[in-house]
């Protein structure tokens, strides 16, 4: 029987004690033969003590009080007056982005401000549900039929609920929410680290379009966009440029007419 | 147990790694401090809805990982810089002996002049341990990539540390990937 070639991975893996034990055997005698190899390969490990010794004295540290866990714990159970804070806050910030105020600019830029107020209104949307672990939607994606026979009622369209599986989100539900435009659809996603991703829709006071436009309030990033008279904001806990290609992917599986 | 319990029970003997981890990649105290502090209130948060199969370690440094990034990257936006020669002196904490600091604080300055990607490798594998399967996940990219990645990285920080000895050739073998 011939051994696998060794590789530049099972030099590395042998560095880091991460062979099986044959193949540790194997690798041991071919350094033996090859003493450049098996310098290069010990210089490695020097280096990887190294590091661990640099930074092993954080280790040793007393934790701070702040990243005492049962006090982050406790701090949860708390009202939660921090999140109707925010929401004051992002609407502060957006008041302030848009220099006249957003209210202001309703009155006589009808489309512009369409989609910035739909932003809020997403943004709004995630901040109270997104954070909601008992209950984040009304209608769990096993009753996906329901809930899109519901909101085309609501919004009086033909709604779909986007499918971001491509992107690694799951989709797990949406509700009916409130707004001052009147009622929206919400539909939730989430990926495997628990990040959740949050897409309002609602009819929009003019039929056109209105192009993507990314916005941040406060730490929740997203991109609003208008097409036939329907506006779409997809709103997250992040960056509006690492939200944007997932937008893309919504805005191409909508309805162009 | 209950749920509450458990995630305590989980996630506490993580805390000094991912502040290690955090320190690394900020190179100050408060600020490596707030991030973790921002991490455990994600994972407070977060722990009903997470992966049941998933690793608890991986899923923690990623939720670091990215919190880090997003906050570099927000920095960076705003034009704000921080020099490595203005980061806390104190980023970490005295070795035994003025030798052995010096050398360190060398090795900690070079790595940091990787770039980050190779970076983040090193230190996960390297400093916290972790497996390559468990870097990938926290790195969201397929393990041939940590591994190369490691291996540009160690090679280059070896020969920024021997820069001035004479270079000999290295043997270096192919990636089979």
């Amino acid at each position: 029987m011939t051994a696998r070639p060794i590789s530049e991975d099972d030099l590395q893996a042998y560095v880091d004690d991460a062979l099986p034990d044959d193949r540790r055997r194997y690798v041991s005698a071919y350094l033996a033969a090859n003493p450049d190899v098996a310098d290069r390969v010990r210089r490695l490990s020097e280096q990887r003590d190294q590091l661990r010794e640099a930074y092993a004295p954080v280790l040793r540290e007393p934790v701070p009080p702040e990243l005492n866990l049962g006090r982050i714990v406790a701090a949860r159970r708390q009202p939660r007056f921090a999140s109707w804070r925010s929401v004051a806050a992002a609407v502060a910030l957006l008041a302030l982005g848009g220099g006249g105020g957003w209210i202001g600019r309703g009155l006589t830029q009808p489309t512009a401000t369409g989609v910035t107020a739909l932003a809020l209104e997403a943004s709004q949307s995630f901040t109270t549900y997104a954070s909601d672990h008992g209950r984040p939607v009304e209608l769990r994606a096993a009753d996906s039929a329901e809930l899109v026979a519901w909101m085309s009622k609501r919004l009086n369209a033909k709604v779909t609920a986007p499918d971001l599986t491509a992107s690694g989100y799951r989709f797990m539900g949406g509700r009916i929410v409130p707004t001052a435009h009147g009622p929206a659809g919400m539909f939730m996603y989430d990926d495997d680290r628990g990040q959740r991703l949050v897409m309002l829709m609602r009819p929009m006071a003019s039929s056109g379009d209105a192009p993507m436009s990314e916005h941040e309030i406060g730490r929740i990033g997203g991109v609003a966009w208008a097409r036939a008279g329907m506006g779409y904001s997809l709103v997250g806990d992040a960056a509006p440029k690492d939200i944007h290609p997932l937008a893309d992917v919504i805005r191409d599986q909508t309805p162009k007419i | 147990m209950s749920a509450m319990q458990d995630m305590m029970a989980a996630v506490e003997p993580q805390i000094p790694g991912l502040r290690r981890y955090a320190r690394a990649l900020t190179h100050d105290v408060s600020s490596a401090d707030d991030l973790v502090q921002d991490c455990l209130e994600r994972v407070v948060s977060r722990w009903s809805q997470r992966r049941s199969d998933g690793d608890v370690k991986s899923w923690l440094f990623a939720i670091l990982h990215n919190l880090a990034v997003s906050q570099f990257r927000q920095v960076k936006r705003r034009g704000a810089h921080v020099a490595i020669d203005d980061a806390n002196e104190d980023a970490f904490a005295r070795a035994p002996s003025q030798e052995d600091g010096m050398r360190h604080r060398e090795l900690v300055a070079r790595l940091d002049a990787l770039p980050d990607d190779q970076r983040d490798v090193i230190l996960l594998v390297t400093v916290e341990g972790l497996s390559y399967a468990e870097a990938a996940r926290v790195l969201d990219i397929p393990v041939g990539t940590v591994m190369s990645r490691l291996s540009r990285g160690r090679e280059r920080l070896l020969r920024s540390i021997t820069a001035d000895e004479p270079a000999h050739p290295v043997t270096y073998l192919r990636s089979v990937k």
